[in-house]
């Protein structure tokens, strides 16, 4: 770990002004509020959250694809260091061919007019990152077969793809620039699990052959668990614990994350340990909670978490959480500690 | 089989396109009986939605149903032949009757310009006596049921008022307001986040307990069928592959399809262990496979039988049957080497 991280985000926030008539008062909405986080060059990164908990536009940010309102974001590699919240935009220019984006729904993501090899060579053409059409086959042909795509299959047009060949397609796309970060949302969401272990196992064979690092934002904690080396757990445009991923599973150290992690259905039926209710639903963001944001649905609330908002803090090497009471309580015991003992 | 509720026989669904006559749903059995909860699992294509839609006759007009199926429902009045029904109307007896479906999208499921309370008025007028003031009444109370807070006036709000859960739930209400014998469930927790999953899951399960009807439970995840079904059906291109207990299937699988998507599924509880994806894709419809319908995927497959002929449903244990040539000791044994 002597090398810098690749992502380091510090007090990122990003909003986003809602209303528009001049009667309707606007209100901010921050969708990413007061992130702060390092991904370590190489590594699988995972983030995963609610809906609406704000991972997408937390990805699009660190891809500059979504607007840094505060903080700053730095990227770095072998070769350059961007301060992304004020990047020139001949180096966005730049940025854009080492930090790529895979999207989730692989049948909306491909232009059904273009053939696949048209599909993948687009990102060289655009970027003018080849010179001739032979460089540009050669380097599609290379991309694809990392990608188990063959030479057949540039041939044809999206449309004679399953989802799992589809989503190999949109990846060998985001390879093809030859980025050092790939974004990759939700990449595995919309396909069969017969096929996701597929596309997983290639996501990992890219990360460890090729060095790239990933970011990967999934609602499923248990595909997070078995292809992430750290995780990251957002509730509503925060981060409430990141942790190197077996340590996390182990023991959660939020009671969000724990909370999250009982309420997978379990694949044995006579497990009836009870998911831990985690009551009502996630408060809107543009009227946040105040306090710990999770009090309203934490069995461990008290009456200082309604009131001062817990700082993401460590109380391991790599594991930080944000909670007041993350040394005192196990988060994954069935009853919450009596009020009166705090 | 007199004791079920609901028995398919024979079901062939086949579809009338450009391309020709595509099979979508091919000699499907199976029963169900009163307040038992059927899990059917299948990947995208395996025809687990077409089988659902075509108890209530839901799939669209280029719809063919083999003259041998045969969709019997028996109810208190007498039985019915669902396929035999001719006029529009005498549909409504099986339509929001007897048989209430509720959908993976909930947004797309109500009418966007009608208040939620309205549209669960509508049905009760349609499928009961009730005056339109009881009708009121009870559908607040059934909102109120599925744990919906302040159900009288979530009662006047309009769909993209409530969050996908409250949709779900309201969803929920709705279908079972008319006091269905059947519910189908067609991936009721797909599109609701974890936390929100196992409130619906836990939902259910007291519905089944209190209402005492049966559901057929539609999904590809095997985690929410282990928590919720008694029998499982596992689909795979248009066939019932295999059909047993929740237990058998899920511990003892006999099936190499239904071995694969347990060995493809993360699993918590060992994080060293590799994801086994099943090999290859599942075939187009319009070219299905001969002989056994897996046997292009298949990693244990007998060269020259699997696919050449196709497998019978055997029993592999009392209750459960797998449509595979090869013992269920022999598809374990050869898909761990």
């Amino acid at each position: 770990m002597t090398k810098p991280p690749v992502i380091e985000a510090k007090n990122l926030t990003v909003s986003y002004m809602l209303g528009h008539g001049f009667l309707a008062p606007k209100t901010r909405l921050n969708a990413v509020d007061n992130v702060s986080v390092t991904i370590d060059r190489g590594s699988f990164f995972g983030l995963v959250g609610e809906s609406g908990s704000g991972k997408t536009t937390l990805g699009r940010a660190l891809l500059r694809a979504a607007p840094i309102s505060e903080g700053s974001v730095t990227y770095q590699d072998d070769e350059v260091r961007y301060d992304l919240a004020d990047i020139e935009k001949a180096e966005l220019k730049d940025y854009r061919k080492r930090a790529q984006l895979i999207f989730q729904d692989p049948y909306a993501a491909l232009s059904p007019r273009m053939t696949v090899r048209d599909i993948i060579a687009e990102p060289l053409e655009v970027m003018g990152l080849t010179k001739t059409r032979a460089e540009t086959d050669a380097r599609v042909r290379e991309i694809a077969a990392k990608c188990r795509l063959n030479l057949e299959h540039l041939r044809r047009f999206p449309h004679a793809f399953s989802g799992g060949q589809r989503q190999r397609i949109s990846i060998a796309r985001a390879l093809v620039s030859g980025p050092r970060l790939i974004v990759a949302d939700e990449s595995v969401a919309a396909l069969d699990v017969s096929i996701q272990a597929d596309v997983l196992n290639l996501l990992k064979a890219i990360q460890r052959d090729m060095g790239i690092s990933f970011l990967f934002i999934s609602h499923d904690l248990s595909v997070v668990a078995h292809v992430c080396d750290h995780v990251a757990v957002m509730y509503l445009g925060q981060l409430v614990e990141t942790a190197p991923t077996r340590a996390l599973f182990e023991r959660p150290r939020h009671p969000y994350t724990s909370a999250l992690l009982s309420a997978i259905p379990s694949l044995d039926p006579d497990d009836d340990r009870q998911a831990e209710k985690l009551e009502g639903e996630v408060p809107s963001p543009t009227d946040p909670p105040p306090g710990c944001k999770f009090h309203t649905r934490c069995r461990f609330a008290r009456e200082r978490c309604r009131s001062e908002a817990p700082a993401l803090r460590e109380i391991a090497p790599e594991r930080h959480v944000a909670c007041h009471f993350a040394e005192e309580f196990d988060f994954s015991r069935q009853t919450a500690p009596a009020a009166e003992t705090v | 089989m007199s004791d079920a509720l609901i028995s398919v026989q024979d079901l062939t669904i086949r579809f009338r396109t450009d391309e020709g006559l595509v099979t979508a749903v091919d000699r499907v059995n199976f029963d169900i009986r009163p307040g038992e909860v059927l899990g059917l699992v299948g990947e995208s294509g395996s025809g687990k939605s077409v089988t659902a839609k075509a108890l209530m006759r839901l799939n669209a007009d280029n719809t063919d149903y083999d003259a041998a199926s045969k969709i019997l429902l028996n109810l208190p009045e007498g039985p019915v032949d669902v396929l035999g029904i001719r006029r529009e109307r005498d549909l409504r007896v099986v339509r929001g009757g007897a048989i209430s479906m509720i959908f993976q999208e909930p947004m797309a499921s109500f009418a966007p310009a009608i208040t939620v309370g309205d549209q669960m008025v509508e049905q009760l007028m349609i499928h009961t006596t009730m005056s339109k003031a009881q009708a009121r009444e009870l559908s607040i109370e059934m909102l109120a049921r599925t744990g919906i807070p302040e159900p009288s006036r979530r009662f006047g709000q309009y769909a993209f008022e409530f969050s996908g859960g409250m949709r779900q739930r309201a969803m929920i209400a709705m279908a079972l307001s008319t006091n269905p014998r059947l519910l189908i469930a067609d991936e009721p927790t797909t599109a609701l986040d974890v936390t929100i999953q196992a409130q619906v899951i836990d939902l259910m399960k007291d519905l089944v307990r209190d209402f005492h009807m049966a559901i057929l439970f539609i999904t590809h995840d095997l985690g929410v069928i282990a928590q919720t079904a008694d029998r499982v059906a596992v689909m795979y291109l248009g066939r019932i592959v295999e059909e047993g207990t929740v237990r058998q299937v899920i511990r003892h699988p006999a099936h190499p399809y239904t071995l694969g998507l347990i060995n493809a599924l993360p699993k918590l509880d060992n994080l060293d262990a590799d994801l086994t994806p099943v090999p290859g894709d599942i075939p187009s419809p319009l070219n299905r496979p001969t002989g056994c319908v897996f046997h292009t995927r298949c990693p244990v497959a007998i060269e020259g039988t699997c696919a050449a002929r196709e497998p019978a449903m055997h029993p592999a244990s009392d209750g459960h049957m797998a449509a595979c040539h090869l013992t269920e000791e022999a598809v374990t044994e050869g898909m761990s080497a």
